[in-house]
């Protein structure tokens, strides 16, 4: 990121002209600024990828909880209270040894925050969006997933208001595993396809 | 619309570089905090379609588009509509003061902290009934038009005029071509489908084998068998 992150600058233009807007949209009643500090509070402290991990964990521990989770996601999600906004249709694509599959949005940044929180920053750049569905393996590459070439990738470019979730493939050596232990496993990445879950060796990275 | 957003196959854009996962905060500064905050809170009172708020983004320069960071181009969304919508005026938005009282109705529609919650765990579908019966099935060859609107649209350029297989019928939802242009366009609903496209089809036979599968509504869409 070429953003600084050094408090001590000066404000940037942009952050002075969101101020401004929102002291202009505060005076016009249009806005209440509490409640835009709930929608914010809600996002980074409420809503995001641990979410998403407590339904692949219970996938991994429960085979009618996945077949349900592959044949009606939005309910199998729901029943873990995982629902709403950029949420209301979901669906899950399964890794396997054989099948990669790879979640994008080529035309903003559409992405199931129910289940995941708001998007990384690089999920929402145009270098992402633009070579997901043109050359998916060398993106795998960027993020360190070489997968062998008989894996058959799929890529899902997400244009409409479904929104998808990858279920990681579980990793080896974790039978008997609790749900938590496993939802520890579980990366924000591994649920958007661009890496696989974590292994034993890198359980605590 | 073939604006700077559509950026599926575009080369020359960068390597990803991607932020350690357990180090990237949700926010990267205060001023992207509220700006997705004033937009969620601004979409209430000013009750657009997401397919609205997504045709503001996409209408600026596509040097623009590209070159600003993804909460600026929510900024420059947000203004956009706020003026479009009579929410603001121009000069109110370079001064920062209001100009002139805002419509009793508009004020009283503003978003309460109380109401965060179930707006945000509640969503709002964008399925819809049809009597219309579904022209294609799983299966299905279909071909997508080879249509350039200048106006808001979710097929992607890379895939129109190639051939895939409907892979799903998703049911009707929302048309975003016609969601766009106002709130009269959320009540009525065209058939979707996930459709398959080898990446031979959209890159050409030198391309490695994979799929793509993207979600496109009936009247992006036309039968190829």
């Amino acid at each position: 990121m070429s953003h600084s992150h050094d408090h001590t600058d000066p404000p940037s233009d942009t952050a002075l002209r969101v101020k401004a807007l929102e002291s202009l949209l505060v005076e016009k009643g249009l806005v209440d600024p509490n409640a835009v500090d709930a929608l914010i509070d809600t996002y980074e402290h409420k809503v995001g990828p641990r979410n998403g991990a407590k339904v692949v964990a219970r996938s991994w521990s429960d085979p009618d909880y996945k077949n349900w989770l592959l044949k009606d996601a939005t309910a199998a999600i729901a029943s873990l209270d995982f629902t709403g906004r950029q949420g209301e249709h979901m669906k899950a694509v399964e890794n396997t040894a054989s099948v990669h599959n790879l979640v994008v949005c080529t035309l903003c940044s559409c992405y199931p925050w129910p289940v995941l929180g708001l998007p990384p920053a690089w999920y929402k750049a145009p270098p992402y969006r633009s070579r997901a569905v043109a050359d998916p393996r060398g993106v795998l590459r960027e993020f360190g997933t070489e997968l062998p070439d008989d894996v058959k990738i799929r890529v899902w470019d997400s244009t409409a208001e479904l929104r998808y979730l990858v279920l990681p493939e579980r990793p080896e050596g974790t039978d008997g595993w609790s749900e938590k232990d496993l939802a520890a496993l579980a990366t924000r990445n591994s649920m958007i396809g661009v890496e696989k879950a974590k292994t034993l060796g890198n359980a605590t990275t | 619309m073939n604006g700077g957003h559509d950026l599926g196959g575009m080369h020359g854009l960068g390597p990803i570089n991607p932020e350690a996962e357990a180090e990237e905060p949700v926010f990267h500064s205060e001023w992207e905090r509220r700006a997705f905050g004033l937009t969620l809170a601004s979409g209430v009172v000013g009750k657009w379609t997401i397919d609205a708020s997504r045709h503001a983004r996409e209408r600026q320069h596509p040097a623009d588009y590209l070159r600003n960071s993804y909460y600026e181009n929510w900024l420059a969304g947000l203004e956009k509509q706020l003026i479009e919508w009579g929410l603001v005026t121009p000069d109110e938005l370079a001064s920062g003061m209001a100009s002139a009282p805002v419509d009793a109705i508009r004020r009283s529609g503003a978003l309460s902290p109380e109401e965060v919650p179930e707006l945000l765990s509640k969503g709002s579908s964008s399925e819809r009934e049809t009597d219309k019966a579904p022209l294609f099935a799983p299966g299905d060859q279909v071909r997508v038009r080879n249509r350039h609107t200048a106006d808001h649209t979710r097929a992607p350029r890379y895939v129109r005029g190639r051939t895939g297989v409907i892979h799903l019928h998703h049911r009707a939802h929302v048309y975003p071509d016609v969601s766009s242009r106002g709130t009269e366009g959320i009540r009525t609903g065209e058939h979707l489908y996930g459709v398959r496209f080898e990446s031979t089809e959209l890159w050409g036979q030198g391309a490695v084998g994979y799929a793509i599968y993207v979600d496109l509504w009936e009247p992006y869409l036309e039968g190829a068998s």
